[in-house]
């Protein structure tokens, strides 16, 4: 952020007017518009808007955008003043909690403001942390590092790698509990995808984000934090899990596996949803409930690190009308294995089988799921199903469909031949398989 | 008490917010009438300000964050959606509330700016969900001229109203989502008033502009008054929230006589030598066992609590904490104010007003005692849980300190006698940071002049032409906008075909009168207006009746016309039964009606008026009597 653009978001002409004048952004400046004369703090510009308009801050706070064309003359009457984020001391630490560490990999989970600038930073430091969210200091001993700085969006096989190493490395080297504060586009992919990288670990590894930005007084990022370093630390299960609201109300978050864990609303605060099974445990009025059975035990002793995913694994929903040479075309690419979100109980377009049987035929994994999302693929009630099953594809139970795309990742990493990748795909590695279908538990809201 | 104003320096500056009636909210579709019945969602939420990064602590986000509380909403999805929910972006900002602004901007010869921008005001009392106020500067620098002067408008803002209180305990408070997103213009003035009545006078011409769109919304809590008031030596003091444009003149005259109470009080502490170090080494005392038997139930019951009474000796405030300047402006209030506002406790006495509140002599006598009070000291004791009542009196502390150096600048809020309360301390520069999910808007000046072209009259215009085309004097037509009923009144004409006459009567005599007589007519429903008046043009009921309904209908405000007409046993009445019964009284009264008619005129009136008053038309009932009466004189 030191080598910042001094007019950041400005081009063209009005870049020019504002070099003549010498003003830099945060600077405080005098601009004369036909009979006004406005004072204020030269403003950024989003890189986006019209680029007609400079923006100011007036003294009262508020920011305005003045036309260009109206611009007489710009003066610069202070030069700028730096943000300031001033840091508080370290809450005292209290002994005998375990040791808890953070590892920042993009999402934002706590910021500061400065008001003066409208400059936003993103705490990422252990001090920071614990003087946003003052709480942690009395559930854990806390440590945090930035591992890297990425949209989640941005996020790719190579970074699941990344994260499931350092994780590995944390526990190996003690921490007694890893939280992960990731973007919430592509979190239940990494969630997933560390699943099988950490089985059975010894300390849990918990996933969080903010739906909300964190910049906002009522952003869900610090209730969602506190739960993850609570279930982190304190937990008696040790799995890979993501720790998101469980509704409206910043009362009660859920805790979910992170093989079965969907992003299912683009905004609200309860977005994270199991799929096909229940959060493994909920955390409210500072208490972790358990709420399934056969969870791995804290400090069980059969960790096994099993790292690597190949990018040559896709994931293709069908839809209506789709050509067969899009597999062809993907197949082309290098892509060795397929997951196909298709229709219903796993189906897609007779015109598609006898493409897809080619690419079976040439060593191509073909592993069907369903874009119902909810429920259990069944590819033997109707005939295409049958044909599909007969033309090579694997029906993938009640596997998630971007589960089964970061298994088929791990798997294509690992396996020697496309027998020993169906295997895998098959054997149940991290509950991301198999589980009982149950009825809807809720009551349906009564018209 | 006679005040020069001028003398004094009074400086008063208004801030005008008024809801807009938008088809929906400023950031969402939500409609912004007050529709209801869908339903309830009750979630939980706790604001932490993200930080207060100027290296120094906001005195007002300290205050609420000290009492961090758990929020309850209450959200109607008829009204509310996920963008009150905090749980959705806000969608663009809506034009149609920009296009009002800007229509009343130009009415003040305000200056648009040219693009605006959309702020985020950090507000975290829990009113918002979101943590902050969404708000947006529309135009800078207008001018209104009032009685000749010209005051100075210095911004016009558009903003997202707050959710409204419904509940308050002491660490939970309650909110209902309806009202949040509305679209509010905020018009303030420089702070250029100079008296009560300016400030009134100000605030009138400003609502008339704004009433002048017609798109403005109208009736209880559409609009609320904000005021800065300072004078010479005082400080600067903002209230808040007053409802009714006739109590401002009383809450400048208060705030004055408040300021000017404290700067006496000021200078007789001084020149009773009290100073700041010896209030500050004053240790607060345990005085529990003075009261374990007093017949004083506030005391008894926080002692039976497992509460304890504490207390603390004000050095050389003995007599000046119960000095009264004006009805409930003491330096006692002061005092308890602040405290109760920190603390949230409610047990807070000072000998003052001591004996009583069934705290005996005696007791005073030893507490008095025991913090070694002499004649010229007061005590303050506050009986609550230990922590908490050591925390009260540390703000009573604080406060008795402030009061060596006259009036502290601080938020108060306004009651509706026009006294006030203390709220918190003033805040620091506006916490202020751009709201990113709306892109800045421009406003081209191409359609900015042509919202110029379109203007709407003015309200003297309006008049004019409401007395013209209504045939009703303009006295009655201005006073038909100033009561906010001409809106009404043009649908009741228009829709009923009543004669404009009795229609304005009724809405503006009529409504009046009854107000003064403290009944809250602001609370009936127009549909309701409208049904009477409906009724009465299909000779269902009589205008006489209006009164009579008016009254039950405002102290029935949940109830309908209907329900009003059978609770006072309005019930139609047909034109048979009337005239059999005229025909019973004349056979009654025939020697009065052949020996002098018009008596009997009057006797039988006043007979048929006891039945059927409000029931049927008094005119009509008039016709058909004489009708009957000469007739039967004839034959």
């Amino acid at each position: 952020m030191s080598n910042q653009d001094a007019l950041q978001g400005y081009s063209g002409e009005i870049r020019a007017l504002l070099e003549e004048a010498g003003v830099e952004v945060g600077d405080e400046v005098e601009i004369r518009a036909g009979d006004e004369v406005y004072r204020g703090i030269l403003m950024s510009r989003y890189e986006l808007a019209d680029p007609g308009y400079i923006v100011i801050k007036l003294p009262n706070g508020y920011n305005i955008g003045i036309s260009a064309s109206r611009v007489t003359s710009i003066r610069r009457v202070a030069p700028a003043a730096k943000p300031r984020f001033t840091q508080p001391p370290r809450p005292p630490q209290k002994p005998g909690l375990p040791k808890v560490v953070i590892v920042s990999t993009g999402g934002t989970i706590a910021s500061r403001i400065d008001y003066r600038t409208g400059g936003v930073r993103a705490a990422l430091t252990a001090e920071d942390l614990l003087s946003i969210v003052p709480e942690l200091a009395e559930l854990a001993d806390l440590d945090a590092r930035i591992l890297f700085s990425i949209y989640s969006e941005d996020m790719t096989p190579d970074h699941w790698n990344m994260m499931a190493a350092e994780a590995d490395k944390l526990i190996r080297g003690g921490a007694e509990g890893v939280v992960i504060a990731h973007g919430t586009d592509t979190m239940g992919y990494s969630a997933a995808a560390l699943s099988f990288a950490l089985q059975k670990p010894p300390v849990p590894v918990v996933f969080v984000g903010a739906q909300r930005s964190s910049d906002r007084p009522s952003s869900d990022a610090a209730t969602n934090l506190i739960a993850a370093v609570r279930v982190a630390g304190h937990a008696p299960f040790a799995e890979i899990c993501v720790s998101m609201h469980a509704w409206h109300s910043d009362t009660v978050i859920a805790i979910h596996r992170g093989t079965r864990v969907r992003k299912l609303h683009t905004s609200s605060r309860d977005a994270f949803k199991s799929v096909n099974s229940e959060p493994i445990a909920y955390v409210s009025g500072g208490e972790i409930k358990i709420n399934v059975r056969n969870l791995n035990p804290r400090g069980s002793g059969d960790y096994r690190f099993e790292p690597g995913f190949s990018k040559d694994a896709a994931l293709i929903k069908f839809y209506p009308g789709m050509p067969p040479e899009i597999l062809e075309a993907i197949h082309n690419l290098g892509i060795r294995g397929i997951i196909l979100e298709g229709t219903g109980l796993g189906h897609v377009a007779n015109k598609l089988i006898p493409t897809i049987r080619r690419l079976v035929d040439e060593g191509v994994f073909i592993g069907m799921t369903s874009q119902c999302i909810f429920g259990r693929i069944n590819m033997r009630v109707y005939d295409t199903g049958r044909y599909l099953l007969k033309a090579g594809v694997m029906p993938l139970d009640d596997m998630l469909p971007e589960t089964a795309y970061v298994k088929l990742s791990w798997c294509l990493a690992r396996a020697r031949d496309l027998e020993e990748v169906k295997r895998l795909m098959l054997t149940p590695i991290a509950g991301e398989l198999g589980e009982r279908s149950m009825p809807a538990i809720r009551e349906a809201a009564v018209a | 008490m006679k005040i020069d104003y001028r003398e004094i320096g009074l400086k008063v500056g208004l801030e005008i917010h008024r809801q807009l009636d938008t088809r929906h909210k400023l950031f969402c579709d939500c409609p912004t009438t007050p529709r209801e019945g869908g339903r309830e969602i009750v979630f939980i939420r706790w604001l932490r300000e993200a930080q207060s990064e100027l290296g120094e602590v906001d005195p007002a986000a300290l205050f609420e964050s000290r009492k961090r509380r758990m929020i309850v909403y209450h959200a109607d999805t008829e009204n509310t959606c996920l963008v009150e929910l905090d749980e959705e972006p806000p969608h663009d900002l809506n034009r149609e509330a920009v296009e009002i602004a800007l229509t009343a901007a130009l009415m003040m010869n305000a200056r648009p700016v040219d693009e605006i921008h959309v702020m985020r005001k950090i507000v975290i009392d829990g009113s918002n969900t979101t943590g902050f106020q969404r708000t947006c500067v529309i135009a800078l620098g207008g001018e209104i001229e009032v009685d000749g002067k010209k005051i100075p408008i210095q911004t016009i803002t558009l903003e997202e109203d707050a959710a409204r209180i419904i509940e308050q305990k002491p660490h939970e408070v309650h909110y209902d989502l309806s009202r949040l997103g509305i679209p509010l213009i905020e018009v303030s003035t420089a702070p250029v008033i100079n008296s009560p009545e300016e400030a009134y006078n100000v605030a009138y011409a400003i609502g008339r502009i704004l009433r002048a769109t017609r798109r403005v919304k109208r009736g209880i809590g559409t609009v609320r008054q904000d005021l800065n008031i300072s004078i010479t030596g005082g400080a600067l003091v903002e209230i808040k929230g007053v409802q009714e444009l006739e109590l401002l003149p009383k809450v400048v005259e208060l705030e004055v006589i408040r300021q000017l109470h404290l700067l006496k009080i000021r200078d007789e502490l001084r020149s009773r030598g009290v100073s700041e170090d010896d209030l500050k080494r004053e240790p607060i005392k345990d005085v529990t066992s003075i009261f374990v038997k007093t017949s004083s139930k506030i005391l008894r019951r926080r002692i039976e609590g497992g509460g304890v009474v504490l207390a603390l000796r004000l050095k050389g405030f003995g007599g000046l904490l119960g000095l009264e300047a004006a009805p409930g402006i003491r330096l006692g209030a002061e005092l308890a104010g602040r405290a109760r506002a920190w603390s949230e406790v409610e047990g807070i006495f000072h000998t003052d007003e001591l004996p009583g509140y069934g705290i005996s002599g005696e007791e005073v006598m030893r507490l008095r005692e025991e913090v070694g009070a002499g004649d010229l000291d007061a005590v303050v004791i506050v009986a609550a849980e230990r922590e908490r009542a050591e925390d009260a009196l540390e703000r009573v502390r604080e406060r008795a300190i402030e009061a060596l150096y006259g009036v502290p600048p601080e938020t108060r809020g306004a009651r509706p006698d026009g006294t006030t309360i203390y709220l918190r301390p003033r805040p620091g520069a506006a916490r202020m940071y751009p709201e990113t999910d709306i892109p800045p808007l421009p406003l081209p000046r191409e359609y900015v002049e042509e919202i110029k072209r379109r203007l709407p009259p003015s309200l003297d215009e309006v008049a004019e032409w409401i007395s013209r085309r209504y045939g009703v004097s303009k006295q009655i037509a201005d006073e038909l906008i100033d009561s906010e009923k001409v809106e009404i009144f043009e649908r009741v004409v228009g829709e009923t075909g009543i004669q404009p006459s009795i229609a304005a009567s009724i809405l503006v005599e009529h409504m009046k009168s009854l107000r003064r007589e403290g009944y809250e007519v602001e609370k009936i429903r127009e549909e309701d207006l409208l049904e009477f008046f409906r009724r009465v043009v299909r000779g269902e009921l009589a205008k006489e009746a209006a009164p009579e309904i008016i009254k039950w209908l405002a102290q029935n405000p949940d109830k309908s016309l209907d329900d009003a007409v059978n609770a006072l046993g309005l019930k139609a009445v047909s034109l048979e039964e009337v005239k059999a019964r005229i025909a019973e009284l004349m056979e009654a009264n025939r020697d009065l009606v052949r020996s002098n008619p018009g008596k009997a005129i009057s006797v039988i009136m006043g007979e048929l008026m006891k039945t059927y008053r409000g029931r049927f038309d008094g005119g009509k009932l008039y016709q058909l009597v004489s009708q009957a009466v000469y007739g039967q004189v004839r034959d």
